[in-house]
C-alpha cells in the first residue's frame, strides 16, 4: 500500500513538471508574439519592456528562461504584475487560496451528503414517484447555471427578502476569514455553498443512482439477500460501497477543478476574493503574470486531486491494490 | 414403501404446485408450471435440466429471492410446517442464511469484491447470532478450516479475487454453512470449477449431511454430478417436471425420453468408444414459445398422437414421469443407436 502510494506521488511530480513546461512554452515560446510586450501589459513604456526583457532573461535561450520563470514562481516568489504595478503575484494567490478552499470544501460537504442521499433514496425507491421526482429535481439542478442561481440567491437574500425573518441574518457580500470570526465566516458562506452544491447534488445523485441500480443486478447482492441481511445493510454495506468507486473519482476531479479556479463564477457573483476571482480579474486586465500563475496553480490542483483519487481507489477496491 | 423413503414427519421441505410467471407487455409468461417436490431430512435432491429449464428459478422461489415486482408466485412452499410464501419479509429474512442457505455458480461474482472472505462470513454469523467480532472471526476461521482451506486464519484475511476458484467456492460453502442451516441450496456449485476441484467440492457437499446434518438441493445440468452425489433426482424441462424419483431407479431405467437423452450424452466409461456422442437435437423452447401439449415433443424421437395434450405425471412405483410412454409401466427403450438411426431416417424422409 505504501509503495504504490509513493510511486503515484512521484508520478504526480513528474506530471507537474510536464505541465509547467507546457504552460511556460505557451506563454514564452508562442511564435510571432513578443512575450515581453504581453507581460508588460497594454501601453507599456520602452523602459518597462526593457526591464521585463532583462528580468525574464528573454535574450537568453529557452531553458534559461524556463528556469528563471520557475525561480520567480516557486523560489523567490517575486513575480510582479505590471498592470497593477508592484503587486506580487504569488502572495496574492496564496492569500486567495483559503477563500477558495473555504468555499469549495463547504460546498463539497453539502454535495456529497445530499448527493449520496438523493442517489440512495432514488435507487431504493426505484420506479416509484419518489425516484422520478428526485431525478427530475436532479436534472433541474444540473441545468441551472451557477451564476444565475447565485444572482437569484443574492436577489432574494440580499435585497427582496433580506428584511424578513427568514434572511435578515444573511451578511453582506464578501468574505470573513474563519480565524477572525468563525460564525460570520459560516454565515457569509452558507448561501455560496448551497449555490455551488446544487449542480453537483443533481449530477452526483443521478450518477450514483445509476451505479446503484447497476450494482443491484450483481450476483453478490443476491448472495447478500440469501445471507439474510437487511435491505438497509445490503444498500449501504454492499451496493453503495461498491458504487462509491465512480463517485470518488468524479469527486476528486470536480474538487480539484473547483479549487483550481473552477468556482470562478460563484466567487465573482458572491464577491469572494478567491483564486477564481483573481483569475477573472487577471483575464479582464490581460495581466499575464497573474494568468500564468493561476493556470499553473489550477493545473497543479487537478493533478494533486487525480493522484489522491488513485490512492483512494486502491483503498476502496482491493482489486486495484493488487493490480499494481 | 421402502424404508429409505422419507415419511411426512421427516419432510424438511414440501413444495406443492409452485407456479412462477411474469407479467409482461405480451401477457403473462409462465416460467414454472406446477412444480411439486419434497426434500427429506439429510437428503440430497438433485434438480437437473438444461439452461432455461427453470431449475434456478425454482431455487430462487424457495428462497423467495425473486425480487421482480412483475413476478407472480403461487403454490405452497412448506418448510418445517410453515408456508414460506405466507411469511412476512422480516420472518423470511430471518430464515434466509440461518435455516436455508444458498451457494451460487460463480463465487467470483457472488461474493462482494471489496470485503475479505472472513469479513463476509462474520457478517452472516452476526446477522443471525449474538456474537462478538472476535468470536465471529474465530468461528469463520474454524469453518474455513473445516472446508479444507489450508491456513484458514490467513485465508480469512484474503479478498475473493485473491483465492483460486476452488478455494472461493469452499469459502462460499463455509459462509453458507456458518449458521448451521437445515437446508442448503447449491445452484450449479461446480460448473465454474475444473474437474479435479469439482470432485473435491462434491465430496464436501456429500459430507455435509454427516457433519452438519444438512439436506441439500443440488442444481446441476451435469448427469455425472447427479450420479455422484444425489439420493433423488428431479429432471426439469421447460418449466415442468419431466421425471422424478430415486436416483438409482432413474439412472438405471429412465422413464422420460428427455432423461434418456441426458443420460445418453454422458460418455460411457466401459466398452467401445462411440464415434460421436449422441445429443438431443434442437434447443429448449423459450417460455413464450412453448408448444401446446408436451413441451419436449418437438425434440422427441418417440413423439406420437397423445403428445398433443399436456401429459400428467404418471407414477411407476416411486418413479414418476410426465410422458405418455410411462402411462402403462416403465417404457422399454430400444437400443440407443437404433433410436438415433431411426431418428436420422425420419429426418431424411422429412427432407
Amino acid at each position: 500500500m505504501l509503495l504504490p502510494t509513493l510511486r503515484r506521488l512521484a508520478e504526480m511530480i513528474f506530471v507537474m513538471l510536464g505541465i509547467s513546461i507546457v504552460v511556460f512554452l505557451i506563454f514564452f515560446a508562442t511564435p510571432g508574439s513578443d512575450p515581453a510586450a504581453r507581460i508588460a501589459g497594454r501601453n507599456a513604456t520602452p523602459e518597462t519592456l526593457a526591464q521585463v526583457r532583462h528580468s525574464f532573461g528573454l535574450d537568453q535561450p529557452l531553458p534559461i528562461q524556463y528556469i528563471k520563470v520557475m525561480e520567480k514562481l516557486f523560489i523567490s516568489r517575486d513575480l510582479t504584475s505590471f498592470v497593477n504595478r508592484g503587486q506580487k503575484v504569488i502572495p496574492a494567490v496564496i492569500e486567495a487560496t483559503p477563500v477558495t478552499l473555504s468555499l469549495v470544501l463547504g460546498a463539497a460537504v453539502i454535495w456529497v451528503i445530499f448527493g449520496i442521499w438523493v442517489g440512495v433514496t432514488a435507487a431504493a425507491t426505484r420506479g416509484t414517484v419518489i425516484d422520478r421526482g428526485l431525478m427530475l429535481l436532479g436534472l433541474v439542478g444540473v441545468s441551472m447555471p451557477v451564476f444565475w442561481v447565485g444572482s437569484v440567491a443574492n436577489l432574494i437574500t440580499q435585497s427582496r427578502f433580506h428584511d424578513t425573518w427568514l434572511f435578515h441574518w444573511v451578511p453582506g457580500l464578501g468574505y470573513t476569514p474563519i480565524t477572525q470570526n468563525p460564525w460570520l465566516w459560516f454565515k457569509s458562506l452558507i448561501i455560496p455553498w448551497m449555490t455551488l452544491a446544487i449542480l453537483y447534488i443533481g449530477l452526483y445523485g443521478r450518477v450514483l443512482r445509476a451505479n446503484l441500480v447497476e450494482a443491484y443486478q450483481e450476483d453478490f447482492i443476491r448472495t447478500a439477500r440469501a445471507k439474510g441481511l437487511s435491505e438497509t445493510r445490503i444498500m449501504f454495506r454492499h451496493a453503495l460501497r461498491t458504487s462509491l468507486i465512480t463517485f470518488v473519482s468524479m469527486f476528486g476531479l470536480d474538487f480539484g477543478a473547483l479549487v483550481g479556479g473552477g468556482a470562478l463564477l460563484t466567487e465573482v457573483v458572491f464577491d469572494l476574493p478567491g483564486v477564481g476571482r483573481l483569475t477573472y480579474q487577471a483575464l479582464q486586465n490581460l495581466d499575464l503574470p497573474f494568468i500564468m500563475a493561476t493556470v499553473m496553480y489550477s493545473s497543479f490542483f487537478v493533478v494533486v486531486a487525480n493522484a489522491l483519487v488513485d490512492i483512494a481507489y486502491a483503498w476502496l477496491d482491493p482489486r486495484v491494490r493488487d493490480a499494481r | 414403501m421402502p424404508a429409505d423413503m422419507p415419511t411426512p414427519a421427516d419432510l424438511l421441505l414440501d413444495v406443492q404446485d409452485l407456479c412462477v410467471s411474469f407479467r409482461s407487455e405480451r401477457g403473462t409468461i409462465r416460467i414454472l408450471e406446477n412444480i411439486s417436490f419434497t426434500v427429506g431430512q439429510r437428503e440430497i435432491l438433485s434438480i437437473v435440466g438444461e439452461s432455461g429449464s427453470g431449475k434456478s428459478m425454482t431455487s430462487l422461489a424457495v428462497m423467495r429471492l425473486i425480487t421482480d415486482p412483475n413476478a407472480i408466485i403461487t403454490g405452497r412452499i412448506i418448510y418445517k410446517g410453515r408456508d414460506l410464501l405466507q411469511l412476512d419479509a422480516r420472518a423470511m429474512r430471518d430464515l434466509r442464511g440461518r435455516e436455508i442457505a444458498m451457494i451460487f455458480q460463480d463465487p467470483m461474482t457472488a461474493m462482494t469484491p471489496v470485503y475479505t472472505i472472513g469479513w463476509q462470513i462474520e457478517e452472516q454469523l452476526r446477522a443471525h447470532q449474538k456474537l462478538s467480532r472476535r468470536a465471529a472471526r474465530a468461528r469463520a476461521v474454524e469453518l474455513l478450516g473445516e472446508m479444507g482451506i489450508p491456513a484458514p486464519a490467513k485465508a480469512a484475511t484474503r479478498y475473493p479475487h485473491q483465492l483460486s476458484g476452488g478455494m472461493r467456492q469452499r469459502a462460499m460453502i463455509a459462509m453458507a454453512l456458518s449458521c448451521n442451516p437445515s437446508l442448503l441450496i447449491a445452484d450449479e456449485p461446480t460448473t465454474a470449477l475444473d474437474v479435479t476441484v469439482q470432485a473435491q467440492i462434491l465430496e464436501l457437499i456429500q459430507r455435509l449431511r454427516q457433519d452438519f446434518g444438512s439436506s441439500v438441493i443440488l442444481i446441476t445440468h451435469d448427469m455425472g454430478v447427479v450420479a455422484t452425489v444425489s439420493d433423488r433426482v428431479m429432471v426439469m424441462y421447460s418449466g415442468i417436471i419431466a421425471e422424478r424419483g430415486p436416483k438409482p431407479l432413474v439412472l438405471a431405467q429412465p422413464s422420460h425420453p428427455y432423461t434418456l437423452g441426458l443420460l445418453n450424452s454422458i460418455p460411457p466409461m466401459h466398452g467401445a468408444r462411440p464415434r460421436r456422442l449422441p445429443s438431443i437435437p434442437g434447443s429448449p423452447p423459450s417460455p413464450t414459445g412453448r408448444p401446446a401439449g408436451c413441451p419436449f415433443q418437438p425434440r422427441c424421437d418417440f413423439r406420437f398422437e397423445p403428445c398433443g395434450t399436456r401429459p400428467p405425471l404418471f407414477a411407476n412405483g416411486e418413479q414418476e414421469a410426465s410422458c405418455y410412454l410411462a402411462e402403462k409401466g416403465l417404457p422399454d427403450w430400444p437400443h440407443e443407436r437404433a433410436i438415433r438411426a431411426e431418428g436420422r431416417q425420419r429426418e431424411g424422409a422429412a427432407a
